[in-house]
């Protein structure tokens, strides 16, 4: 990385050029009077505060009910852009999910020397409970969250995956369904890929998982940690959009071979169960027992193969951020193919040579924690000052196994609208794909933005907003 | 549907009611201060609407003696009164948010509403609200709730549950009511039938918005019996322990005819009905009206716990 | 040698419970050293389900009763044939890596303490065979614990145990896997039987020790509360990373916490193949 800062990259603008996908909007947002705008920006509120839309930050205390900020002006992808991003997301989800089939089975990619032993079976999120166990159609991740960044015109980079549990799906959808409320003249000016099939794919892909002792229409619930969870919103959401039970772990019990609902009619079979509880908690009787948010006996029915648990347990070790440098060897070892989509260049403070490098060059570096996420106990270089480096520095020395660092990419940035008019601020992508019997992905994903200018944290829980992201059909 | 489901859409209704009972109980209390004592001035009967609450001790712990001000405070705005208006609202409209799903918007809307304007009205400078202010807006809050869900909500089992909490706790709280005028405001037998006495059996029908509903129903002058023929065994009214007991039959039988299943909450809900309706004021008035109150709320509770048994429970009993 | 086992665990409330789920390890697997001739888990009123055999190879089920319970009692006897391999587990089908077993949990997170004794009892041999390092650990953890029942409880670490110096069968083998882990050797808890005397005096014979992952050898156990490696006198039953892993019961009871007494008799003894 040189220490100079790189060129930023304008979505929508190439100097006095728009570029193409923009121009519509570029008119719309030139004609809209600065009243207008505000009158919109509130209604877009409302609408959200009406549906119960809202978004709890973690550990910051204030109101849970708090809002998270939408920005109005939309993010354009062209078709073509698309493809290549789909193809790629495609390939990883299906990589992920060999890599996790493989190292809870016969783990021929360590024994072909193509990634450390250690780094999986050593790995915290690594789950010997599943150690052996194959569930229905070899599928560990049904649902890959993968954050994507772009820093010009064709480069996009994976920034991290997400194979446990995704959050943010809900905004996708709802960002849209505000936006055709709000404006539905852009959507007759513009061709825009629909994003509602979510839903039902979604409900396709978890019923393709069924247990193969289901032999009826399955059962499926989603499994929520309760009201007081940041996403719990999300949870009903998706729960209502599919048709299925939200349910918390009070609501199940197993019995026999099988887990069962408590309902007015009595206890009903569950056949899958889309958890958004973390391995942690969903057991008491396998993993920690003090846990009140699980189902006792769970995994027993899991292993037996009574249940299918999405994601599966053990998922987790996939999206390691210190597995992450090795997923385009995963690509190449399982599929034969080159990775479509490029790593962000990352430095393991495990390893010596990374390491030094690393504190030579804090700076201009982002280091991230390998267990963390949300954007907590990160060090970004550029905007750190030196007390703050030092401190960082310190702790990697002592722990240098906990961290990894990547370059401070110079992220795409996307006008956004600010107090005097438009702006341009940095954005990322999280896209949601569907893995089951087959590979499915909604054109379009989740854009992040960091609505403070210069910031580069998108993370919701860090004062990032949303935005609608249109995929334009061709 | 899933039993923690039914279970909050059922407390869901059983606050909101709560929330007007206690709404009403203020109304009689304020309205009751104004009657003249027998022995010439004004009585205070506040005491005796806190007793009715079951609240006296706590009310006394925390404010001392008790006055309008005060206790309009306990029972409209204290967080820590379970049944202030406060309370109940806020916990409805909790049951509400955790099944947010199972309501339709029109009702989320209403009862979300109702709990941000209380927030609201909890800022405004309390010189400035009347007590009939907040009664009045607390019943037509409920009002607005109840109906959206008449109008707005499928006739599926959530509703009948919905049904069966208002139904439920309506019945309870239409004997306290009567219970306060009876036992606690007029705690000495001698001023039955006093001209005291009379006009409190008036302020009872005020409280029950009943006035119209009496003249409708009876002709001649207001008596005790006649009041309690029309609050305890009138089906035509939609507050009578009659009327309520009918509703949680009804509704028993709807989810009994969904679910293909007849059960045992059916049969005590049957049975209650069927004693009421055999039932005639001068038995009531033998047995005396509060011992027949006390039964009739054990009675009401046992209904309510073998509805939990049954459907919200989870488990076949 | 020919191994009867009679087991039994009885749990008393005080007040009946709504309910009571359990996940139960209680079925020895066959391999080298153990031959299972007969064996059974028997309990009154209870649902049992969701049987599998876990990915140490391990047996295991589910038993759930519906309340009201106030009393549940598990029933377990069977007759093993054993012979000594001098701790070495071998032929016993298991799908988990021994890389697996390098993690710490709370039981056995290692301090400063078991740092020191892990160093201490490897200083100066650098150059001897893993085997012999692995007994070096265990001889060091027989040394710096005594054998005293009441100085510890269930939830102790292997750390607390050693700055007591004192404690039971559990700390033992919690200290083992600690000081193992320390010197980067995977590890495990084992939980078992053990014919102790001819008499079978019951409060030994659940027992419960380690087991160290030698490159050469595979999984060899060690109990360093006998300072010694499981002969023909032991039958193994299950393991994991810890206590709490490797219990034969983790159970849940639902509704109120009653107080809840727990009645254990376990008899070993030694003594004829049945007769068919």
């Amino acid at each position: 990385m040189s220490p100079k800062e790189p060129p930023i990259f304008n979505e929508m603008l190439n100097g006095a050029e728009i570029r193409p996908g923009y121009q519509s909007l570029e008119k719309w947002y030139r004609s809209m009077p600065a009243e207008l705008r505000s009158l919109k920006q509130s209604e877009a509120e409302a609408l959200f505060r009406r549906v119960g839309i809202t978004f709890a930050v973690y550990g910051e205390g204030g109101d849970p009910e708090r809002l998270i900020p939408f920005d109005m002006f939309p993010r354009v992808l062209t078709n073509a852009e698309w493809r290549k991003m789909d193809r790629g997301i495609r390939q990883r989800a299906a990589a992920l999910n060999a890599f996790l089939a493989d190292v809870y089975d016969r783990r021929e990619i360590i024994r072909a020397g193509r990634i450390p032993e250690h780094l999986v079976t050593n790995n915290e999120a690594y789950e010997k409970a599943v150690v052996g166990f194959r569930p229905p159609r070899g599928v560990f991740s049904h649902i890959v969250g993968i954050d994507l960044v772009r820093t010009g015109p064709d480069q996009f980079y994976v920034l991290e995956d997400n194979c446990r549990t995704p959050s943010g799906v809900s905004y996708m959808l709802q960002n849209r369904e505000i936006m055709m409320r709000m404006f539905p003249q852009l959507f007759l000016e513009n061709r825009i890929a629909p994003v509602d099939g979510y839903a039902g794919l979604l409900k396709k892909t978890l019923a393709s998982v069924a247990p193969a002792k289901c032999d009826h229409e399955p059962n499926i619930v989603i499994l929520t940690p309760g009201q007081f969870n940041s996403a719990y919103y999300e949870h009903s959401f998706l729960a209502d959009l599919m048709g299925v039970e939200l349910v918390e772990g009070q609501d199940l019990f197993v019995e026999g071979d099988y887990v069962w609902m408590k309902t007015t009619e009595g206890p009903k079979k569950v056949d899958v169960i889309y958890r958004r509880i973390d391995d942690a908690f969903i057991d008491p009787l396998c993993f920690r027992p003090e846990s009140m948010l699980g189902v006792p006996g769970l995994m027993n029915v899991y292993r037996s193969g009574g249940v299918t648990i999405c994601s599966a347990p053990g998922a987790g070790v996939a999206d390691d951020k210190a597995v992450y440098t090795y997923v385009p060897e995963m690509v190449r070892f399982y599929l034969g193919e080159e990775p479509v989509l490029e790593n962000v260049p990352t430095w393991q403070c495990a390893k010596a040579d990374d390491r030094k490098y690393v504190l030579e060059h804090l700076e201009d570096l982002v280091v991230k924690e390998v267990h963390g996420s949300g954007g907590y106990g990160m060090l970004v270089g550029p905007k750190s000052d030196k007390s703050t480096i030092e401190a960082f520095a310190a702790r990697i020395r002592h722990n240098p196994d906990n961290y990894i660092a990547q370059p401070t990419l110079a992220l795409s940035a996307c006008p956004t609208f600010v107090e005097e008019g438009i702006a341009p601020r940095h954005v990322d992508l999280r896209p949601y794909c569907l893995v089951g019997e087959t590979i499915e992905l909604v054109p379009g994903g989740l854009t992040r933005v960091a609505l403070k200018e210069g910031s580069l944290v998108v993370n919701s829980s860090q004062g990032g907003g949303v935005k609608d992201t249109w995929v334009l059909a061709e | 549907m899933l039993s923690r489901t039914a279970n909050h859409l059922y407390w869901m209704s059983r606050y909101l009611e709560r929330a007007e009972t206690t709404t009403r109980l203020l109304e009689v209390g304020a309205r009751n201060a104004l009657l003249p004592n027998v022995n010439g001035g004004y009585r205070n009967d506040w005491e005796a609407v806190l007793q009715a609450k079951g609240a006296l001790e706590p009310f006394r712990e925390k404010y001392g003696e008790p006055n309008q001000r005060n206790i309009e405070t306990f029972l409209f705005f204290d967080a820590d009164n379970p049944s202030s208006v406060y309370s109940c609202l806020s916990a409805a409209r909790e049951n509400a948010r955790v099944v947010r799903t199972a309501l339709t918007s029109p009702v989320w809307d209403a009862l979300n509403t109702a709990y941000q304007e209380l927030k609201q009205l909890q800022r405004t400078e309390r010189s400035k609200l009347m007590v009939s202010d907040l009664t009045e807006w607390t019943m037509r809050s409920c009002h607005l709730v109840r109906g959206s869900i008449a109008a707005t909500q499928l006739r599926n089992d959530g509703y009948n549950f919905m049904g069966i909490g208002t139904s439920l706790e309506r019945a309870d709280n239409t004997s306290r009511l009567i219970d306060v005028k009876y036992y606690v405001l007029l705690p000495s037998v001698s001023y039955v039938g006093s001209g005291l006495d009379q006009s409190q059996w008036a302020l009872l029908l005020q409280s029950m918005t009943a006035q119209r509903a009496f003249n409708w129903s009876y002709t001649g002058e207001i008596t005790a019996s006649k009041i309690a023929h029309l609050l305890i065994l009138n089906r035509k009214f939609p507050r009578s322990l009659a009327a309520c007991v009918q509703w949680t039959c009804e509704y028993l039988d709807n989810i009994a005819e969904n679910y293909h299943k007849e059960t045992e909450a059916q049969a005590v809900a049957h049975q209650l009905f069927d004693d009421l309706s055999n039932a005639s004021v001068e038995d009531i008035f033998d047995e005396g009206l509060h011992e027949f109150l006390a039964r009739f709320m054990t009675r009401n509770a046992q209904l309510a716990t073998t509805v939990h048994n049954v459907y919200l429970s989870g488990l076949p009993v | 040698m020919i191994l009867n086992v009679r087991h039994v665990t009885r749990y008393l409330f005080d007040e009946p419970v709504r309910g009571i789920v359990q996940s139960q390890k209680l079925w020895p697997a066959s391999c080298a050293s153990q031959r299972v001739l007969s064996w059974a888990v028997t309990s009154e009123g209870c649902m049992r389900g969701a049987g599998f055999t876990d990915s140490a190879g391990d047996r295991v089920e589910l038993a759930s009763w519906r309340g009201p319970v106030s009393e549940i009692e598990i029933e377990v006897t069977g007759q093993v044939e054993t012979i000594d391999l001098f701790g070495v587990l071998r032929d016993h089908r298991e799908k988990v890596p021994p890389s697996a077993y390098l993690r710490a949990t709370r039981s056995v997170a290692p301090d400063k303490g078991l740092r020191a004794l892990s160093d201490e009892a490897l200083g100066g041999m650098d150059s001897a065979s893993d085997l012999d390092r692995a007994h070096a650990l265990c001889r060091a953890v027989s040394a710096a614990i005594a054998y005293r029942p009441g100085e510890t409880e269930a939830h102790t670490t292997a750390a607390e145990a050693l700055a007591g110096g004192a404690g039971v069968c559990q700390d033992h083998a919690h200290a083992l896997i600690a000081v193992a882990h320390v010197a980067g050797i995977p590890a495990r808890y084992v939980t078992g039987y053990l014919q102790s005397d001819g008499a079978g005096a019951s409060h030994e014979a659940s027992h419960a020790w380690a087991e160290l992952h030698v490159p050469t050898l595979g999984w060899v156990g060690f109990d360093p509360a006998n300072a010694c490696c499981p002969d023909e006198r032991y039958i193994r039953l299950g393991s994991g990373g810890d206590a709490q892993e490797a219990a034969p019961i983790r159970g849940m009871v639902q509704g109120a916490v009653p107080v809840e007494q727990l009645v254990v008799e376990v008899v070993v003894t030694a003594g004829q193949q049945q007769q068919q």
